[in-house]
């Protein structure tokens, strides 16, 4: 019988050779991802509680992102305590300080096509643009996966979103998702199985596919996922791992799905406006909006690739006087390459100062945070009021290209001018 | 069957950054209960008493993974959260941490200070203050089962002493040689 590709991950970790959506079903899980600040001073506790080690500590990768680095007493102890926590199982992975956990960890090859993969954070459906049905879960749940290496699942629907065409220069994967939360809501995920497909999609590169998949926590999916193929196999070979099958992680064309179709031809910057995702229009049709604070930050817009754009733009160029512009690169490895290649250097000389790789003003933690009433233009997937700093400081959300040419305006602007003109 | 509870309303869109500001998470969870739900209403922390109810539209708890969104709720003492849909990952937080939630398309009929009486099991929630009955969506039987343990840690805690762990998976190799 024809599955989707959810169906057919689903199917496969449940020992089943079929499955329907909306049954409940048990499914083994392959890779389990946690953090400092959900992971191991959250599910330690439960864990003695159980009195049970970890199912199969070579399927667990531990990144420290959120409280990194750490800024006082007690963010000191979380990062010793998660320390700890390597220290005394055999983790699969450990990365401490090495950049935020959803680029982190295919950066490292934990992740293939077909697992089924949970992380204790939201942005986990990232894992999904290597074709692995990979969903974020809380502490508790986390635990009870530790313990037993099991979880359930309602087999979800799968909401096809079909980007016919190509996107125009200077038109992203953040675009494309600001767009798709503009038109569908927050809920339009249903938390289904959105899956991207499309000849626009196929062309983009593995860390687009990541911000499509990272956002679709926004979009209220539960995985995001893209199709493998000769794209996804070569990160994988670049990032070490010697063997990972595509083909057999396709959807079957003729199954049952819900399907959107758009068109990537005409699509335009999207801008989000405080303080929801959902709140996205074309870049053209804000009103003068002067920022003070641009932000390229985060697992969803601080990867190389997303650096690269910012790069583009600000080549010869500086960020407009009274505009704060903060980098945090989302990992060490990306930052090393990016300084390699000179795109940090052309950031640095725009005016940017460098943040840690490490989750930061995006998560609301440590001490960088947005003050009173303070405007700020962003990379990131989310601006829930009061999330990155005080309540009265408002966030707007973009691409990196529209970030970095905002910065350098003083206000909101569309990118693609300053892209097609070199600076002077 | 829960006693009556006051409701507690919300809008659309109460996100987990609303239930558990950033700023308090390092902390332990009682250092963060005062500041539950501040950003919306800043008296709700301080006039919330064990058995109310919260009452929400569409889309509650959405965001972050952080399950102190729903525990926070549970310590203050809310007996359940209605509302007409759920963020997919604060709703499976809630069942693990012991909160019944209870998606019900007809929440917005329940006013502020309503007196609610719940029963999820039966997907059912009776408003005494205007007589009405609503129903909501009925859970599958062991995530009921799960709720009337008192979440997952109870229910694996029995789960586990009844049964010893399943054989290891067939599961395709982890990315690293
Ligand atoms: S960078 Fe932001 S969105 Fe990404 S994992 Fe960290 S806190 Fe979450």
């Amino acid at each position: 019988m024809a599955m989707t590709l959810a169906e057919k991950i689903i199917a496969r970790a449940a020992g089943r050779d079929h499955v329907t959506p909306g049954e409940i079903v048990i499914c083994r899980v392959d890779l389990a991802m946690i953090h400092d600040s959900g992971g191991p001073r959250r599910v330690q506790p439960i864990l003695e509680r159980l009195g049970v080690g970890v199912w199969d500590p070579a399927k667990v990768v531990l990144i420290a992102d959120h409280y990194v680095p750490a800024f006082d007493t007690e963010t000191r102890e979380i990062g010793a305590l998660t320390r700890r926590f390597a220290a005394s199982h055999r983790l699969g992975g450990f990365y401490d300080g090495e950049g935020i956990c959803h680029v982190v960890l295919p950066e490292r090859g934990h992740l293939l096509p077909g697992m089924l993969a949970v992380g204790g954070d939201s942005h986990s459906p990232t894992g999904g643009a290597f074709g692995a049905y990979m969903f974020g879960i809380g502490a508790t749940e986390m635990a009870g996966v530790l313990a037993t290496g099991e979880i359930w699942l309602r087999v979800p629907q799968t909401i096809r979103l079909d980007w016919s065409g190509r996107f125009p220069r200077g038109v992203t994967a953040k675009d494309v998702m600001l767009f798709l939360c503009g038109r569908l809501g927050m809920d339009g995920g249903r938390y289904q199985a959105v899956e991207y497909t499309g000849s626009a999609i196929i062309a983009l590169p593995m860390q687009e596919r990541m911000t499509l998949s990272n956002m679709t926590a926004e979009l209220g999916g539960q995985a995001g996922l893209v199709a493998p193929d000769e794209t996804t196999l070569a990160y994988l070979r670049a990032a070490g791992v010697a063997a990972a099958e595509s083909a057999p992680w396709h959807g079957d064309p003729d199954a049952a799905a819900e399907r959107h179709e758009f068109s990537a031809d005409t699509l335009e910057p999207q801008v989000a406006a405080p303080h929801s995702p959902a709140n996205a229009a074309p870049v053209g049709s804000y009103a003068p909006t002067r920022i003070e604070v641009a932000y390229i930050g985060a697992c969803t817009g601080a990867k190389l690739a997303d650096l690269r754009m910012a790069a583009a733009v600000l080549k010869g160029r500086r960020a407009a006087s009274g505009v704060r512009l903060l980098v945090a690169p989302a990992s060490r490895r990306d930052q090393q390459v990016a300084a390699a290649e000179g795109t940090l250097a052309i950031l640095e000389q725009a005016g940017a100062s460098l943040l840690p790789n490490a989750c930061g003003i995006c998560a609301g933690y440590g001490d960088a945070l947005l003050g009173e009433e303070v405007v700020c233009i962003s990379s990131t997937a989310r601006n829930f009021k009061g999330r990155m700093g005080a309540a009265s400081s408002r966030v707007y959300l973009a691409s990196p290209y529209t970030v970095a040419a905002s910065a350098v305006a003083g206000r909101i602007v569309d990118p693609r001018e300053m892209l097609d003109r070199e600076a002077a | 069957m829960m006693r009556a509870g006051r409701a507690f309303v919300f809008g659309d869109n109460i996100d987990t950054d609303a239930l558990a500001p950033g700023a308090y998470m390092k902390g332990p969870i009682e250092a963060l209960l005062p500041h539950c739900l501040e950003a919306t209403d800043p008296a709700f922390a301080r006039s919330v008493r064990p058995g109310d109810v919260v009452v929400a539209g569409r889309n509650f708890g959405i965001g972050s993974s952080r399950e102190q969104a729903a525990q926070a709720l549970k310590l203050l003492g809310v007996a359940a959260v209605i509302a007409q849909s759920f963020g997919g990952i604060f709703h499976r937080n809630a069942l693990n941490l012991g909160l019944p939630v209870l998606a019900c398309a007809d929440a917005p009929r329940i006013r502020a200070g309503d007196l609610v009486r719940v029963d999820a099991a039966a997907g059912r929630i009776e408003n005494e203050t205007t007589g009405a009955v609503l129903s909501a969506e009925k859970l599958p039987g062991f995530l009921l089962e799960m709720l009337e343990a008192g979440g997952l840690v109870p229910y694996l805690e029995r789960r586990l002493a009844t049964r010893r762990p399943a054989v290891p998976p067939k599961a395709p190799r982890s990315g690293r040689a």
